[in-house]
């Protein structure tokens, strides 16, 4: 099996993600894009790791998973304390930091 | 499928066409639920797209000879993080949409253009540098110390040992955390039940708002949800008798006619005070139509 | 060359080329009364500061100190004077060091003052000529309340003219020349509250600054050519230098002498100079500042003598002034204005003189002497007749004088027979040994000076006519009376000079011989007989006077100047158009160029500052824009960061 097939995929998925940030307004699907695009290098750091034959790729996958854990539990508690006082979760809402 | 995946993870060089055929269906999957993600009009949508491509993601991870991250990412993953959003979701509004108005200029054409001209480089360039090469596979890594888990285990703890005390301390600081962001500051002491009732006390004293409790939702013959709202004396349906977020769409299943049953209330009462001989009709509750046979069946009773 | 017996003997001059000195001699070895020498300039200088530094506490007694320093340095003057003559030739030339002035480096330039026959020539004139005129300021001045200033200042020039001359070196030689401008400029200006007065001194300044410039640049020339500006190192080291370095040096000190000698180009200034008191215009215009030019031509003779281009030059320059100061002084209605012209065409024949090289040289030094003592008596005797018709100007109200102011008019007599050229009066020797020097080496030079002889004694006589003889013009309240004795005496004095002092200086004092070791000398060659020469030149001199006669004296004088005259009259009138020039070719553009440097600097160079500045804020307004606020914008910025580094690694491993 060409490993150069996953690491396409992990792209792609990452394009996806990209895309899903760029474009999306509502802040949880914004940070849900951002999780694909994770997951999408947790593909491809394995994937490398089967490639060169030893485990190390898969040790920086979990910490990613992990890390990404914490800021998925952070991110949402910000957009939680946010969506208190302005009751939107839009991220063009909050553009005071202009000009 | 479980006993093909375990067969697969086991003999580490996974067989060219059955890893090919999941790469492919998992790897279709994955993509359409990430396109699902950002084409979604409602969020809960969007949230459910992604679990599924996790869950293909982990799929692909068990065939790429990595059973215990494959694992983790259904468990952690999928089961909390994508739980954890869901639940979110569900406090910020469950049927939030997005418009697909988009108001910055320039910023569509821009991303697909610039996100296109990405994932075109890294394909093209990653493509060259892999050309022809065959991955070594994880046989003797797996076997190295009795399993993967096992080597993954010696890594961690020797290896990356800092890293993982680093990204321990890190978890806990974010629990932390959210427990801080998420914490509301009670400036005012809690209203307790008898404190509450004073409270609607004056407040019925003042403006006439009822005191009471709202009224249970009302179940009539002809449906049992628990949107169906409940009637007024006069007949009118009760808004209050509704749950909140169902409260906009109670006209569709008030039944039909109020004005029929208030024909057939007065109906009853006039049979029952006597006034009125004549008996009224008998339709089929089926056809709506008079029916000859109960109609006899009246006649009968009525002459005994 | 020798003469004929029809001629009166004229001087002996010596038949072969003689060189000149170079060796000096320290004071300390000469002895006597050399090592005093610097008294000669310390003692104005103390008076200017006495008077200057004690203010009005002084105004009862310090005229009379004013006066008696100079008196003090001409005593001094004539001991010295006694001593060299009793010297032999070559102990002449005393070198007085006094301290280490300026080193930087290489530039080591001594405070020191050096004697010789050039300079004790000039310190006699200076001190004498100088002490005559203090006394008669004393009169002239009576009435004026600022008297005391006036003596300060006239000390003060004394000193300055005194270091000029005594000068050992090109850089203290400036100093003296900067201390007479400035002396110069303020006392023209003396009557501060007359705008003219003032104007005129400015003038005279702004254009000696001029000619300065040349003098700085001569210093600097010399600096980096001989690497030293002490005159015996110089004129030593003269002969190894280059052409172009020569001629240029000499261009420079030409251009200094003119400025302060008023010669073209730089003679403007000299007739509004006039608005100074009588005794300034008569030490500084016509005796001795005005000289200073002539003195640093022939003291850097080593120089010019090498420098074909720049001697050319000096020639031409005194030509066209010689020609140009007569006309002028034929024209002027204003006593004073009419004698400043002749001062400018004395001076053009003494540089005439200079400008024919080493055989010209003395003649130059030696009429400088004689028109110091004829045109200072010339000068006081118009400060006189202004004096009593009180301050009236225009000759045109004269008239007559002499039934009234006898001596002053004898006085005058006798200066105008000095400049006339009349035998055996003072320029019959001097003037005539120009001519015949510019004959024999240019002959257009030669014309030129005969001429120009011509002119001056027409002009002379028509001042004397239309001042003292001819009918009565004078004005209503005019009520003319002789001056006082401390005003004539001083001027009888200069008559004597002006009257005997040719034939005492080449008979009794041989100036030719004295000078000579200096300058170096240089027989020449007369195309035609001597006698011819002096003959033809009487015969010019006496049909100038009796035009001049003929046309003032015997016949009535308008009191308003005739209009109708020729474009020559018209011309003359105007200073031969020399202010109008000045105006139209440097004053204009120059005020333009300002206008425009100011126009320049606001609009270009601060337009550019500020140019720059809105260039950059404006870019700042421009890069603001890429802050929107939106969180989605700069993701967008982020990847498109990130697609070009891509970019950037892919080509440069295509590379």
């Amino acid at each position: 099996m060409d490993p150069g097939n996953y690491i396409i995929l992990s792209s792609i998925l990452f394009c996806i993600g990209a895309l899903g940030v760029l474009l999306r307004r509502n802040a949880i699907v914004v940070f849900m894009s951002v999780e694909l695009m994770l997951n999408a290098a947790n593909l491809a750091f394995v994937t490398f790791a089967r490639m060169h034959g030893n485990l190390e790729g898969q040790a920086i996958a979990f910490f990613v998973m992990i890390v990404a854990a914490a800021e998925v539990v952070v991110g949402l508690a910000i957009i939680m304390t946010i969506f208190r006082t302005r009751r939107s979760v839009s991220i063009d809402e909050p553009h005071l930091l202009r000009n | 499928m479980r006993s093909l995946l375990l067969l697969a993870a086991e003999t580490g060089e996974t067989g060219g066409t059955g890893e090919e055929i999941t790469f492919w269906i998992c790897g279709t999957l994955a993509v359409l639920g990430a396109l699902g993600l950002i084409f979604s009009r409602k969020t809960v949508h969007s949230a459910l797209s992604v679990a599924v491509t996790m869950i293909n993601l982990a799929v692909l991870f068990l065939i790429n000879e990595a059973p215990f991250l494959g694992l983790v990412q259904v468990i952690v993953y999928t089961g909390a993080v994508m739980m954890l959003f869901l639940f979110v979701l569900m406090l910020v509004g469950v049927d939030t949409s997005d418009s697909f108005i988009e108001t910055l200029k320039g910023q569509r054409i821009a991303a697909v253009l610039l996100i296109l001209g990405f994932g075109i480089l890294v394909i093209a360039a990653v493509g060259t540098a892999l050309d022809g090469m065959v991955s070594v596979g994880l046989v003797e890594a797996n076997s190295l110390y009795g399993g993967n888990v096992e080597g993954l285990a010696q890594q961690m703890f020797t290896t990356y040992l800092l890293a993982l005390e680093v990204v321990a301390a890190l978890i806990i600081t974010a629990g932390l955390g959210a427990v801080v962001l998420a914490h509301r500051e009670r400036w005012e002491p809690k209203l307790g039940q008898p404190e509450q009732s004073v409270i609607r006390m004056e407040r019925y004293k003042e403006t006439g708002e009822h005191p009471g409790p709202l009224p249970t939702p009302g179940v009539l013959a002809t449906s049992n949800a628990v949107g169906t709202p409940a009637l007024l004396p006069d007949g009118s349906p009760s808004d209050l008798s509704i749950p909140g977020p169902l409260r906009g769409e109670i006209h569709s299943r008030i039944p039909d006619q109020p004005q029929e049953i208030a024909a057939d209330v007065d109906e009853v009462r006039s049979i029952a005070s006597g006034e009125e001989t004549e008996r009224p009709e008998i339709l089929n509750p089926i056809s709506g139509h008079e029916d000859p046979e109960i109609e006899e069946a009246d006649d009968e009773r009525g002459e005994q | 060359m020798n003469l004929t017996s029809l001629q009166l003997p004229l001087s002996e001059l010596p038949e072969e080329p003689v060189e000149a000195l170079t060796g000096t001699l320290p004071a300390e070895a000469a002895g006597g009364y050399f090592p005093y020498m610097w008294l000669l300039v310390a003692l104005p200088a103390f008076g200017a500061l006495v008077l200057l530094v004690g203010g009005k506490r002084t105004n009862a007694w310090g005229h009379l100190l004013a006066c008696l320093l100079p008196i003090g340095s001409f005593v001094l003057a004539c001991l010295l004077l006694a001593q060299m003559m009793g010297a032999p030739v070559e102990d002449r030339l005393v070198t007085l060091e006094m301290w280490d002035w300026t080193f930087a480096g290489m530039f080591d330039v001594p405070f020191a003052l050096r004697l010789d026959q050039l300079s004790m020539v000039f310190v006699m004139l200076i001190s004498g000529v100088g002490s005559l005129i203090h006394i008669y300021s004393i009169g002239y001045m009576a009435e004026d309340p600022d008297r005391r200033k006036f003596f300060a200042y006239l000390n003060l020039f004394v000193a300055a003219m005194l270091l000029l001359v005594l000068a050992n070196n090109y850089l203290l030689l400036y100093v003296g020349w900067e201390g007479v401008g400035l002396a110069s400029y303020l006392l023209i200006g003396f009557w501060q509250y007359k705008s003219s007065a003032a104007v005129a001194a400015k003038k005279a300044f702004v254009m000696n600054r001029v000619g300065d410039v040349g003098l700085s640049v001569a210093v600097m020339l010399m600096f980096v050519t001989f690497g030293t500006v002490t005159f015996e190192q110089v004129f030593a080291a003269a002969p190894e230098a280059g052409d172009t370095a020569l001629n240029l040096i000499g261009l420079a000190l030409l251009l200094a002498a003119v400025g302060k000698s008023a010669q073209f180009p730089l003679q403007a200034w000299l007739l509004d100079a006039m608005e100074g008191p009588t005794p300034v215009s008569a030490l500084i215009h016509a005796a001795t500042m005005v000289t200073a030019g002539v003195y640093l031509i022939v003291r850097s003779n080593a120089i010019f003598d090498l420098a074909s281009i720049a001697v050319t030059a000096v020639l031409a320059v005194g030509i066209i002034t010689m020609v140009a100061g007569a006309v002028i002084a034929c024209a002027k209605d204003e006593i004073k204005k009419s004698l400043a012209g002749s001062t400018m065409s004395q001076i053009g024949y003494m540089f005439v003189a200079a400008g024919l090289g080493p055989a010209g040289y003395v003649f130059a030094i030696f009429h400088l002497l004689m028109h110091g003592m004829f045109k200072a008596d010339l000068f006081l005797s118009a400060g006189s007749v202004m004096h009593g018709m009180k301050d009236e100007k225009n000759m045109r109200f004269y008239g007559a004088l002499r039934k009234v102011m006898l001596v002053t008019t004898i006085a005058f007599i006798c200066g105008f027979l000095g400049i006339s050229g009349l035998p055996p009066f003072d320029s019959f020797f001097s003037k005539d040994d120009i001519i015949k020097a510019a004959l024999g080496t240019n002959w257009f030079a030669g014309v030129a000076a005969i001429a120009a002889a011509g002119l001056t004694a027409f002009y002379m006589t028509r001042m004397l006519s239309m001042t003292f003889f001819g009918d009565k013009r004078w004005k209503e309240e005019a009520d003319p009376h002789e001056s006082p004795s401390v005003m004539t005496v001083p001027m009888l004095l200069l008559s004597v000079g002006a009257l005997f002092g040719g034939l005492f200086f080449v008979y009794v004092g041989d100036i030719v011989g004295w000078l000579d070791p200096i300058t170096g000398y240089q027989p020449f060659v007369l195309p035609i007989n001597d006698t011819v020469l002096e003959i033809v030149t009487l015969v010019v001199v006496l049909t100038g006077i009796t035009l001049a006669w003929r046309q003032y004296a015997s016949r009535p004088v308008p009191q308003q100047p005739p209009q109708q005259v020729s474009v020559f009259t018209t011309a003359a009138r105007n200073s031969l158009y020399d202010d109008a020039f000045n105006e139209a070719v440097f004053m204009r553009p120059g005020q333009y160029l300002t206008r425009w440097l100011v126009w320049f600097d606001n609009q270009v160079v601060d337009g550019a500052v500020r140019g720059i500045a809105s260039k950059v804020s404006g870019a700042g307004e421009q890069v603001k824009r890429l802050q929107t606020g939106f969180a989605r914008s700069y993701a967008l910025l982020m990847v498109g960061g990130a697609v070009l580094i891509g970019v950037v690694f892919v080509v440069a491993r295509w590379l």
